[in-house]
């Protein structure tokens, strides 16, 4: 539906974004991923029409995008800051949009109750944002920008400005949104769990390119840069002995021992021996960080539940040969996070 | 926290110098002129009203007339100035603010002495216009005259509170806004403008009050043709030597502007953004 081809930005002397291209299917739920200043916000700007890319093109359903000014554009954004008019009430807010189609006034009545009841705000519908809470804000925003029915929902950073409980409860509600109105959307986030239990497909960016464009799950298990295997559930690297490449070996799947390891290198399958840096319990799972000798980072080993393992001790590391995930030497010039 | 001492000096200064001088020139609206100046403290009513004389009236319907022009005229060339400086880069904004501000470097008399040979016969003005085979025009000594002088003069007070109130306006509201579908006129009609409204009452304010009692203007450009109600209450002072007919004038001028700036302060409240 929308196909981004070869987009390319810059601020100044700084590259925001280089050769972008990337494809969103008709219904798709599609982030973003990648850490602030990688360009994914200017992407979003560029869809929703605020900025003007320097090359590439951006078509949806075969048409040209960027020829379209912004307010004609069948893309809604929901900004970071909500971004509600201060001035309106919450269903004069919701209405708003629909008031610039010049919808007959019975239909946008009914529309705004309609979607307010969907997002359970139906109570606050005279209130001014600043009487609500984060929460009731944020689904605002969200009912501000589906009333209009777009063919792409943009959210930047939907979650990021609400607490822990709420953010959970939100994250279902828009899975559950998108299921039932059946709009494609694209969400901005820096938050890696954010864009997994969200998303069916995930692209990774890193200094304004797309590293690996995959579902959730395959992005995972098989990351095909060194960013994103950094990135993406901060995988172990290790420098590969033989070759150029570079291995990666999620945190859960390192086995610790006690120190009589015969310190080999990494390899297919490997064994280290290192020194317990540090040791935090996370309830679930305790995360434990083993300095190993020739290594520039600490190795990061994840095990279900409380450990034994004290700082100090030395101890053995190991993995099975299907744990280890090589990668080759990324062709971008990727850097680690 | 108490801080109220802190306010000790201004307050003194402010009682000291400022209300109990008004309000002892204020307290001769309702006493008796003496027959060679000055006055005699017999209360009485009939300063006040002579105030109803159509004479009177009449010029301060003048005032405010010219005083409404101004302001209109401010609003209008304002608005759209305090908008481009507001867009503007950071450094180039406080470029565009000092060159807003720098007119009030130099004496206002001397400025608006120099707008006199701008309009006069053979001035300036008239040089261009037959520049391009118009003219010649006779604008000085006339209300119009009075009305560019007085813009002229508090332009920059209209200018410096919309600015402010532009400045702070998130300029996320006016993409969201187009987002949903407004142009740019419709941005400005429903958010950028209902959301300045403080801003706009504030420098409507700043230029009404000052135009409204100004007399050097309406004397020097005005050629002394176009009395408003500064000059009038000047002139019962100093002239006529009536102080409490003067007092009860400059009574009634502030009781209009009280009620302008009490106005105001309501309007700017409900319309506060938040």
């Amino acid at each position: 539906m929308i196909e981004i081809r070869g987009v390319g930005h810059r601020f100044g002397r700084t590259r925001a974004l280089d050769d972008v291209t990337l494809d969103i299917g008709e219904g798709e739920f599609c982030a973003l991923l990648g850490p602030s200043g990688c360009g994914k916000t200017t992407l979003l700007r560029i869809l929703a029409g605020f900025e003007k890319p320097e090359t590439g093109t951006v078509t949806l359903d075969g048409r040209d995008l960027l020829a379209v000014p912004p307010h004609r554009r069948p893309v809604n954004l929901m900004f970071q800051s909500f971004a509600l008019f201060p001035h309106l009430s919450v269903e004069r807010n919701v209405a708003y949009g629909l008031e610039r189609e010049r919808l007959p006034r019975r239909e946008v009545r009914e529309r705004v109750e309609e979607v307010l009841a969907t997002v359970g705000l139906t109570e606050h519908a005279r209130r001014r944002p600043h009487q609500l809470s984060g929460g009731q804000r944020q689904r605002v925003a969200l009912a501000r920008a589906i009333v209009k029915r777009p063919r792409l929902l943009l959210l930047d950073e939907p979650l990021s400005a609400l607490d822990k409980q709420v953010r959970a409860g939100m994250q279902l509600e828009l899975k559950r949104l998108q299921h039932e109105v059946g709009i494609t959307f694209l969400v901005v986030t820096h938050d890696q769990e954010e864009a997994m239990s969200l998303a069916d497909r995930i692209a990774v960016m890193n200094a304004g390119r797309v590293e690996q464009t995959d579902a959730p799950v395959e992005l995972y298990e098989r990351p095909r840069t060194a960013f994103v295997a950094g990135f993406v559930g901060a995988n172990n690297l290790f420098p590969e002995r033989d070759g150029d490449g570079i291995t990666a070996v999620r945190p859960e799947r390192i086995r610790i021992g006690d120190g009589d390891g015969d310190g080999a290198g990494a390899g297919a399958g490997g064994r280290l021996t290192g020194t317990v840096v540090d040791v935090s319990f996370h309830g679930g799972t305790t995360h434990i960080a083993v300095r190993v000798p020739d290594l520039a980072e600490p190795v990061l080993v994840a095990v279900q539940g409380p450990s034994r393992v004290a700082t100090g001790e030395r101890v053995s590391l190991s993995w099975p040969p299907e744990a280890a995930v090589p990668i080759p030497v990324s062709p971008t010039e990727g850097e680690k996070p | 926290m108490k801080r109220w001492p802190l306010t000790g000096p201004g307050v003194t200064y402010l009682t000291v110098f400022m209300v109990v001088p008004l309000g002892l020139v204020l307290s001769y609206a309702f006493f008796r002129r003496g027959r060679f100046g000055g006055v005699v403290y017999e209360p009485t009513t009939e300063n006040l009203a002579r105030l109803a004389d159509p004479l009177y009236t009449d010029v301060l319907l003048h005032s405010t007339w010219i005083a409404a022009l101004t302001t209109v005229l401010a609003l209008l060339i304002g608005y759209p100035t305090a908008h481009v400086i507001a867009g503007l880069p950071r450094r180039r904004q406080t470029i565009a603010l000092v060159a807003v501000v720098l007119p009030f470097w130099t004496s206002f008399l001397v400025r608006v002495y120099a707008w006199i040979v701008l309009l006069s016969g053979p001035g300036w003005l008239n040089k261009a216009l037959r520049a391009i085979g118009l003219g010649p025009v006779e604008v000085l000594y006339t209300d119009a005259a009075v009305v560019a002088g007085l813009l002229y003069a508090y332009l920059p007070l209209m200018i410096l509170p919309l600015y402010a109130s532009l400045a702070r306006l998130d300029p996320q509201l006016s993409e969201a806004a187009a987002n949903l579908g407004a142009g740019p006129w419709t941005v400005f009609r429903t958010v950028t403008f209902p959301l300045t409204l403080p801003g706009v009452l504030t420098g409507c304010l700043f230029v009404f009050v000052p135009s409204f009692g100004n007399f050097v203007v309406p004397e020097l450009l005005g050629g002394g043709r176009s009395v408003m109600v500064g000059n009038l209450v000047r002139d019962q002072f100093l002239k006529a030597r009536d102080w409490p007919f003067g007092a009860a004038l400059a009574l009634a001028l502030l009781a209009g502007l009280m009620v302008l700036l009490f106005a105001q302060a309501w309007a700017a409240r409900r319309y506060a953004p938040r």
